[in-house]
């Protein structure tokens, strides 16, 4: 059959969907769909609220259109469909000294998503979002004709399709640059960082690829944003690497498995597990990269009522001020999770939308407990204050307010959604929430 | 040894499932499906999985003249020559009801097409004295049930052929797989009410290399089939008669 009624939700279980959803196997059978009906392509649904939803019509998924299209080894350029997902593409092509040049921290998420979210990886003071990495995209309109946007051809709607949550048609495949990669392995170099200032500085300063830290959001007084760096290299180490066999969590874990004495009580021994002088390991790229992969379904380790992520990028000038307040607000909550993220982020811009500006970008998520939804918006409004910006692909509980002045070029992305797309097609759940598309 | 797969309804979605499995292992795809396009794309793909020769070439299962292009194919690579049929249609029991000659096209799809094909294939695999055909059979060939009787029928007139076509090779160092995949998630079963335990066509896919490896005559993918249509097929037909399962 064509259409399935379905109910789906965000990453995060908190916000839901129903409605009808097709799932087409060839791009023949999703374009026979558009001269009909255009509605809002989704892929593995790893946007953590709304950004895939969409509670008004119908949606596609673009799962099953995920084949490889061409690859040229000379110059490591890959087109594939928008279906494909991160982790088949590392698999597939690190054997032959390729991966993509940026990985978010899901290797579920497809290349259709990547784009649509311009997302970032551990490597983005370097390398920039996914959308400094293509070529190519081929993009179904709303009026069911197909469009190759580059740098050069159709630039604008180039700019405004990356990052540009699927409003202005439907990624149908991209033609990406990998980046070459001599081994499976990365080389990771961990460090503790006793408070938030002496993290920053280790974060300014690292001259290491990929860089990320965890935080620990329980930490209060002087070890408050006290964390551990991890500074990664790829290696030439000729090890394979031993994947384990990814788990599943069997059923929704009750509400006492992440209360706060358990996240204390975590957090420290996650703390102390490197020792004060810090340690260097051997790691595969995808133990790396996409940590909590080998867990599937590990959203469900929120219990039923899901759970929110929050995640804003700061400016140089009001990261530490605001990081500090919010860091504050956050220990002193008790609402936080053992996952928490800081990270250096550079600029760079690929789209209109694109989420992250230079300076420091700050990422946690929050069980759906009393109190918590209140804290996130708190979040949201310092972000907004301090002239930063949220992540559209994180995001579920900020208002249109929030989000008016943090994209400078929101009114040419706009003007462009529109020409794309006059009649609303694409709308989802989160532009709807937003009022991303402007005034009629 | 060199393998060559020849992959019969390679555009759906345990076909393509399929191919991909045998890329990953280094073997020659030949991909032969109904939408040239189509295929060729997943050609395409599977040579970025590691086919050293992935071809595609059109086939119609209703169209005997389809079938030499793959013979010939199939004859000019070395080694052995495997085959997998994935072909097969379910159109509404209630439409064929209505126009009872759409049963010809079930039965073309899911019985006559790929017999006729295979019986063309299996003195090349004879001649080469090796090679492996996994069948996609059905569990709905197990019993005749009043949902979809008529692709029931087709697929036990295929099950009875293939289970003749392993007792035909095994004389010659050739091996015949039955496959009777009970709710896959595909584009056929997308949607339809009363959908459980639903494998994924990878899952499928891994199950029928293993099944091929290991020679197993008939199974059922997922394993549990098996104690399901047992219970089905030890209905008593006095009773089965009135049920609506």
């Amino acid at each position: 059959m064509l259409w399935k009624e379905t109910e789906y939700n965000g990453w995060g279980r908190v916000l839901k969907a129903t409605g009808r959803m097709a799932r087409p196997e060839k791009p023949s059978a999703l374009t026979g769909i558009f001269t009909e009906n255009p509605c809002p392509a989704i892929g593995s649904l790893r946007s953590y609220g709304d950004a895939a939803l969409n509670s008004d019509g119908d949606a596609i998924q673009m799962t099953r259109l995920d084949r490889f299209i061409g690859f040229a080894p000379e110059t490591g350029i890959l087109e594939a469909e928008a279906g494909v997902s991160i982790t088949d593409i590392l698999s597939t092509f690190s054997p032959q000294g390729w991966m993509p040049a940026v990985m978010p921290g899901t290797g579920f998420a497809t290349l259709g998503g990547c784009i649509a979210n311009d997302v970032h990886g551990k490597n983005h003071h370097g390398a920039g979002t996914f959308g400094d990495h293509i070529e190519s995209i081929e993009l179904l309109m709303a009026d069911g004709k197909v469009k190759r946007l580059s740098a050069n051809r159709n630039k604008d709607l180039f700019r405004a399709t990356i990052g540009g949550l699927g409003q202005t048609g439907v990624i149908l495949s991209a033609r990406i640059r990998l980046k070459p990669c001599s081994s499976r392995m990365i080389q990771v170099d961990e460090r503790r960082a006793d408070s938030l200032a002496e993290f920053m500085g280790m974060l300014e300063t690292s001259t290491a690829t990929y860089c990320v830290g965890w935080i620990d959001a329980t930490a209060k007084g002087s070890a408050l944003g006290r964390g551990i760096l991890e500074e990664a290299e790829l290696t030439s180490s000729n090890m394979t690497p031993k994947l384990r066999k990814a788990r599943k969590i069997p059923m929704d874990a009750p509400s006492f498995a992440l209360s706060p004495p358990t996240v204390r009580v975590f957090n420290k021994a996650y703390f102390n597990r490197i020792p004060e002088q810090g340690r260097g390991v051997l790691r595969s790229l995808e133990d790396f990269f996409f940590p909590l992969d080998k867990i599937h379904d590990w959203n469900r380790l929120y219990g039923k009522r899901g759970f929110h992520q929050f995640q804003c990028v700061l400016p140089d000038e009001t990261a530490e001020e605001t990081l500090t307040e919010m860091l504050r607000r956050i220990s002193n909550s008790g609402l936080a999770s053992p996952l928490a993220v800081l990270k250096r982020t550079g600029s760079g811009n690929a789209g209109h939308l694109t989420f992250p500006i230079k300076g420091f970008t700050l990422a946690l998520d929050f069980a759906n407990a009393n109190g918590a939804e209140e804290l996130v918006r708190g979040l949201n409004r310092l972000t907004a204050n301090a002239g930063g910006r949220i992540y559209f692909a994180k995001d579920s509980l900020a208002t249109p307010e929030d989000v008016a002045g943090m994209f400078p070029e929101m009114a040419d992305w706009q003007q462009i959604a529109g020409t794309a797309d006059p009649n609303r097609s694409f709308e989802t759940d989160l532009t709807r929430r937003l009022k991303i598309r402007g005034k009629k | 040894m060199t393998e060559t797969w020849i992959i019969l309804g390679a555009s759906s979605a345990m076909g393509r499932a399929f191919a991909r499995h045998a890329a990953g292992t280094g073997a020659t795809v030949i991909l032969a499906a109904r939408d040239i396009e189509d295929t060729r794309r997943s050609a395409a793909d599977c040579k970025s999985r590691g086919a050293p020769q992935a071809i595609a070439v059109a086939f119609d299962a209703r169209k005997p003249d389809s079938f030499k292009p793959i013979y010939e194919l199939a004859a000019a690579q070395h080694g052995t020559i495997n085959a997998a049929v994935f072909i097969g249609s379910m159109p509404d029991q209630a439409d064929i009801d209505a126009n009872p000659m759409l049963g010809d096209d079930t039965i073309q799809d899911g019985f006559t097409g790929p017999v006729n094909f295979l019986h063309g294939l299996a003195h090349l695999m004879e001649e080469r004295g090796s090679g492996t055909i996994i069948g996609i059979g059905s569990v709905a060939g197990d019993r005749g049930r009043i949902g979809n009787y008529t692709y029931g029928a087709a697929k036990a007139g295929f099950h009875t052929y293939l289970s003749g076509l392993r007792n035909r090779l095994t004389r010659s160092g050739g091996h015949v797989v039955t496959v009777k995949p009970g709710f896959v998630d595909t584009a056929m079963t997308w949607g339809l009410p009363g959908m459980f335990l639903v494998a994924s066509p990878e899952q499928v896919a891994q199950d029928l290399w293993r099944a091929a490896e290991k020679k197993k005559n008939t199974i059922y993918t997922p394993w549990f089939w098996r104690y399901i249509m047992l219970i089905i097929r030890s209905i008593p037909e006095m009773v089965f008669k009135k049920l609506s399962v």
